[in-house]
């Protein structure tokens, strides 16, 4: 089932600026479109910063950030301002070039990955007709600026750090694309808003039973992973590496790394509510009767994705830190097979039918 | 705009690649093939074949260039010069390099078939899939079974050499 474009918000925006002011509209439409995301860009980075604080404090009974404005709120914005006015200092023979090159790469990466995942309704900058096979593709460029900023520091913890999250990384995206695609079994289309559209009758987590959870949890564990999150988080294993791959930068270098971290957990936990939850789908209707659709669309899919990154947040304040050997055991031995038998049983289920 | 997006593509496919090959430093000269090879990419998102295009970025940008950089980061140590090879040996490369590019561009000017087209065309996953799956004429089943079989040799032949100590051991005792 392939949708058409003509609900598409930004798609409208676009061929009204164009429509009015021709070629100089076109560019200013891509250009708010742009701005938009990198707004929704530092925006959820910094607030994500903020819960991921609160919630760590939450968990080992303390209070965290409550002073800066109401509920310490701005506390992140006071972080981020201290970070701009930094001295920004590196090794002495780096090589320029790729140690400045590397934040973008990440950045870029992230910000790429977001433009395909539908908000709502019509709300999604580019629906592709490969939507979700672009968001793993696209991630798999990002490792490259860690790996660049860790030897273009010229420090061999950076370097320790750079190669473990590559050899993470391309381990875990086995996994992750695995799980993804038991669950593309099901909805036949690659497409994002694909996807959502044959979940209106029930969300695969439901109606794929057994494998789909299989898969949930494997993309999961994958995700947090490739997001180089506790507890997979041994490229900046700070107790042997420092902080690993970034532990050279400074300033704005590094909160760009941390930026895109966040960033990774939202577009990770996007990924997992829009292949197993429904995305922006009302859970048992609901919501469909209502006026302003995409409004609630939007209320749901954050909602949805709020409750996975609470799940995220939650692991890596509880689960102690993998060993690199423990790492490479559980992606080659245990969840690769279980993956790989997994997406044999579902394809047997979707083809006599048994899902609901 | 697609005339501009399309120069620009191919300005920077260019240049990254020119400066790939003559780079001084060996780790800039893999992260300019990365930048050609995302370029690449770009270009076939244009043509609207968004498959091939995720492709290119997962399989070359995403996996080969990771490896490329990988073994690079292992040798290469910033401040050491780039070894240099003797004139004599690179004759041969440059005969091979004019050799295939004329070969390219005579094969290019001297096919008929290829016609152009204004509006590009989409092409879905399910059209690339049942063309690698048909066995009737325009499919790709033999020479994808071919390419498993050779893939699936690659793999055991990895896991033959990464356990080959262990193996022999194992038949000494």
């Amino acid at each position: 089932m392939i949708l058409t474009n003509t609900t598409n918000y930004f798609a409208q925006l676009v061929e009204y600026l164009s429509g009015q002011m021709g070629l100089g509209g076109q560019i200013l439409a891509y250009v708010i479109v742009a701005a938009i995301y990198l707004g929704f860009f530092a925006v959820a980075g910094l607030l994500l910063v903020y819960i991921e604080r609160r919630v760590a404090a939450f968990f080992q009974l303390r209070l965290g950030p409550n002073r800066v404005g109401p509920w310490g709120l701005l506390q992140t914005i006071a972080d981020a301002l201290k970070l701009l006015s930094k001295e920004i200092f590196g090794t002495s023979r780096k090589d320029k070039l790729l140690y400045n090159t590397a934040y973008y790469l990440v950045i870029i990466a992230s910000l790429v990955a977001l433009s395909v995942i539908p908000f709502s309704i019509g709300v999604q900058a580019y629906d592709l007709n490969i939507g979700v096979f672009f968001i793993s593709a696209v991630s798999s460029v990002g490792v490259l600026g860690i790996l660049i900023g860790g030897w273009g520091s010229n420090n061999k913890y950076s370097l320790l750090g750079g190669m473990r999250s590559g050899l993470q990384m391309i381990s875990y995206e086995l996994s992750s694309g695995l799980a993804i695609l038991t669950i593309i079994l099901m909805a036949g289309t690659l497409q994002m808003s694909g996807i959502i559209e044959a979940q209106r009758d029930g969300f695969f987590i439901w109606r794929g039973h057994i494998p789909a959870m299989i898969a949930f949890f494997v993309f999961v564990i994958a995700g947090t992973a490739e997001s180089n999150r506790t507890p997979f988080d041994l490229p900046e294993g700070e107790a042997e590496l420092g902080a690993g791959y970034h532990s050279e930068y400074s300033g704005m270098g590094f909160a760009y790394f941390f930026l895109a971290e966040f960033i990774n957990m939202f577009i990770i936990s996007a990924v997992a509510v829009t292949l197993f939850f429904g995305g922006w789908l009302a859970p048992f209707h609901l919501t469909d009767h209502l006026p302003y659709q995409p409004l609630w669309g939007a209320l749901w899919f954050f909602l949805k994705v709020s409750v996975m990154i609470f799940l995220l947040m939650w692991f890596r304040w509880t689960f102690p830190r993998l060993r690199i050997d423990q790492l490479l055991t559980l992606e080659w031995k245990y969840l690769l097979p279980v993956g790989l038998i997994n997406i044999v049983l579902m394809a047997v289920l979707v083809y006599f039918n048994l899902v609901f | 705009m697609e005339k501009i997006m399309f120069y620009i593509l191919s300005a920077i496919i260019i240049i990254f690649a020119v400066l790939s090959v003559t780079s001084r430093k060996l780790y800039r000269a893999t992260i300019y093939l990365l930048f050609v090879l995302i370029a690449v990419s770009g270009l076939y998102f244009m043509m609207e074949y968004n498959f091939m295009g995720a492709v290119q970025l997962s399989v070359y940008a995403g996996g080969i260039m990771v490896l490329f950089v990988y073994a690079v980061m292992m040798t290469d140590k910033i401040g050491e010069p780039m070894r240099t090879i003797s004139s004599k040996r690179k004759i041969l490369p440059v005969v091979i390099a004019v050799g295939t590019a004329a070969l390219a561009i005579f094969a290019i000017y001297t096919y008929q078939g290829i016609g152009v087209v204004n509006e590009p065309t989409v092409t879905t996953v399910e059209q690339v899939g049942n063309k690698l799956l048909t066995y009737k004429p325009g499919g790709y089943v033999l020479p994808f079974e071919v390419i498993s079989i050779l893939l699936l040799a690659a793999m055991i032949g990895a896991i033959v050499i990464a356990k080959a100590k262990k193996l022999v051991n194992r038949e000494k005792n």
